[in-house]
């Protein structure tokens, strides 16, 4: 059997032309970005779901006016004196400007439906949603603040996984999260994961996967190597819905997958389950 | 780098270094000539052909593997098998054994040295099955009070379609839950390679020590090269920038100490490799000695909390 090579092989092959991010990949219906906003970025003709900024997402979810974010000051720096193609730093600033956030995840207090919760939402757009130590610190703020509160936490993830700038250290926010996942079920709190697409490698081997309910949005990307790493290192021929949250259900390693404009109601039912009154 | 900030961050690791327990019961046994060296080695900013060379020894062809260690460190070595639901992993071993009379409990990525090995081993990626293997492992150490030992030696875990099926992900997250909820004693050292989360599920330990020559990252050197350069040929200079070293480990906080090898490699003297790291696994578990289960995993989950650099 020839050896299995574990590099990611180089991919020359020029990119797909860009579509225009309101057409729908799987259908090629077009929206304008206020028919979007009021669909909750999920395609009205054939069910596609959009990616969904953080902020759009706390407002989807928790009743208004309820949001109170913490930790909003912390930010990332450049540890390791990284340059690739380019310095961290300034891929950094790049993705604060386009982005309007300070790292990749969002946390709080919120309520749903009345039912006061914590809240970690991560944002794919700010580099992929990688976890560096400042996305490790949050989610970790974000349990302790739940036990403080006597609440339980939601956590929305979206992410390539580790921040691959930060070297060793993104890969130490691994256990980092996973430690602080255990104070909170220690303290007595319970943790709601909702995997959005795409929950990969870092993230979904810590934190994501110890949720006491694991929720995931239809066709989300979850897995621990992504579909292209495996065909290249392995040579095998991958079922059609390969690490898709379908999958993942039929694997039993989710409790549900739920269309993003029930998500609301889904955690709200929850949370009443889990007796958090206000 | 200014000059004065470089100078103050060499004189800040020498002092750590200095008083590093570990190291301190390196001086102790009188092997001051080995402190000297590493502490000169480490005192000289890695250059990027040093980390390359570390690279390179850490993934070395005949570098001693996990079983090789057992076979040199533990007594009365008893391998257990499977994880008793799915499968026998063979590229993770786990077993009880007796390191200086007393019952450990050791788990470890395992390599292959011939194809046929290798291919059974899948060349030290685990599937979900190792993990949990490791995991019942380490379960049954906790209830006994028996220390763990984990050596990691993976250049990451199984990227394949039944490893994923079998949740790959979160046997990587349950094995590491499973290290945080300990009250034994725990003690991690990277002796070859120490690949992403394939090598972190078994390393979330009370001491985490490496090899001088193995390596510890987030991602493959031509992983990295691939997605931030676009070419894996680049792989010497991804492996500058992310450091992957035993020295910047140690500078950042993510290891402890650093376990010397013979002059040249571990794979020049397997024998003296293994008594050198049985040594600082000895002087490790000595100083978690008389430490209640329930403060070990207070300190543990402290010292992986702490983890990280911000503003």
């Amino acid at each position: 059997m020839a050896k299995i090579d574990v590099s990611i092989e180089t991919n020359d092959r020029p990119a797909p032309a860009p579509k225009h991010p309101n057409t729908c990949p799987s259908c090629h219906s077009h929206y304008r970005d206020d028919e979007l906003e009021g669909l909750l970025w999920v395609c009205g003709q054939c069910g596609h779901h959009f990616p969904m900024r953080s902020r759009a997402r706390i407002a989807s979810l928790a009743d208004e006016g309820s949001f109170v974010e913490e930790a909003s000051e912390l930010h990332s720096t450049d540890p390791l004196g990284f340059f690739d193609l380019r310095p961290y730093t300034e891929r950094i600033a790049e993705a604060e400007m386009s982005t309007g956030l300070a790292d990749a995840i969002l946390i709080g207090r919120a309520a749903i439906d009345g039912r006061r919760c914590e809240l970690a939402v991560m944002d794919f757009a700010f580099m992929g949603g990688s976890m560096g130590s400042v996305v490790g610190e949050k989610f970790s703020r974000a349990c302790d603040s739940a036990v403080e509160g006597g609440v339980p936490l939601v956590a929305v993830t979206s992410s390539g996984g580790a921040r691959m700038q930060e070297g060793i250290l993104s890969l130490m926010q691994m256990p980092k999260t996973v430690c602080a996942v255990e104070d909170l079920k220690d303290g007595g709190q319970p943790l709601v994961v909702v995997m959005a697409h795409p929950t990969t490698a870092g993230v979904l081997a810590s934190f994501a996967s110890l949720g006491d309910v694991s929720l995931a949005e239809p066709g989300a990307l979850i897995a621990f190597t992504g579909p292209r790493v495996v065909e290249q290192t392995t040579r095998e021929k991958l079922p059609d819905d390969f690490g898709l949250a379908e999958q993942n259900l039929r694997f039993g390693h989710l409790d549900a997958i739920v269309p993003r404009p029930e998500l609301r109601s889904t955690l709200a039912r929850l949370l009443r389950l889990f007796d958090a009154p206000e | 780098m200014p000059q004065s900030e470089h100078e103050l961050r060499l004189r800040e690791r020498l002092s750590r270094l200095k008083n590093l327990p570990l190291l301190g019961g390196a001086k102790l046994s009188g092997e001051l000539e080995r402190l000297q060296r590493q502490i000169d080695r480490i005192q000289a900013e890695p250059t990027e052909g040093d980390i390359w060379r570390s690279v390179q020894l850490a993934r070395h062809d005949t570098r001693p593997y996990t079983l090789d260690y057992v076979e040199r460190l533990l007594d009365d070595w008893f391998e257990l098998h499977g994880d008793h639901g799915l499968a026998d992993d063979g590229a993770m071993v786990a077993g009880l054994g007796k390191l200086d009379g007393r019952t450990v409990a050791l788990v470890g990525q395992q390599k292959g040295r011939d194809i046929q090995e290798r291919t059974r081993r899948q060349f030290g990626m685990p599937y979900p099955e190792g993990y949990r293997k490791a995991m019942r492992v380490m379960e049954l150490a906790g209830r006994r009070g028996f220390p763990v030992i984990s050596l990691v030696d993976t250049p990451g875990a199984y990227p394949g379609v039944a490893a994923e099926q079998h949740g790959q992900g979160g046997a990587i997250a349950q094995s590491q839950a499973t290290m945080c909820r300990l009250e034994v004693p725990t003690v991690a050292c990277v002796i070859g390679e120490g690949g992403s989360g394939g090598a972190i599920a078994i390393a979330l330990a009370d001491r985490v020590l490496m090899q001088e020559n193995a390596i510890y990252s987030v991602i493959s050197p031509e992983g990295c090269a691939a997605i931030l350069w676009r070419d894996a040929a680049q792989a010497e200079k991804a492996a500058a920038a992310f450091k992957p070293d035993a020295a910047h480990c140690l500078e950042l906080g993510v290891i402890d100490g650093i376990v010397t090898e013979p002059p040249g490699g571990a794979h020049t003297d397997p024998d003296a490799a293994a008594r050198l790291l049985g040594e600082s696994l000895r002087q490790a578990l000595d100083e978690l000695d008389g430490v209640s289960g329930d403060e070990l995993r207070r300190r543990r989950r402290a010292k992986f909390r702490s983890l990280g650099v911000f503003a």
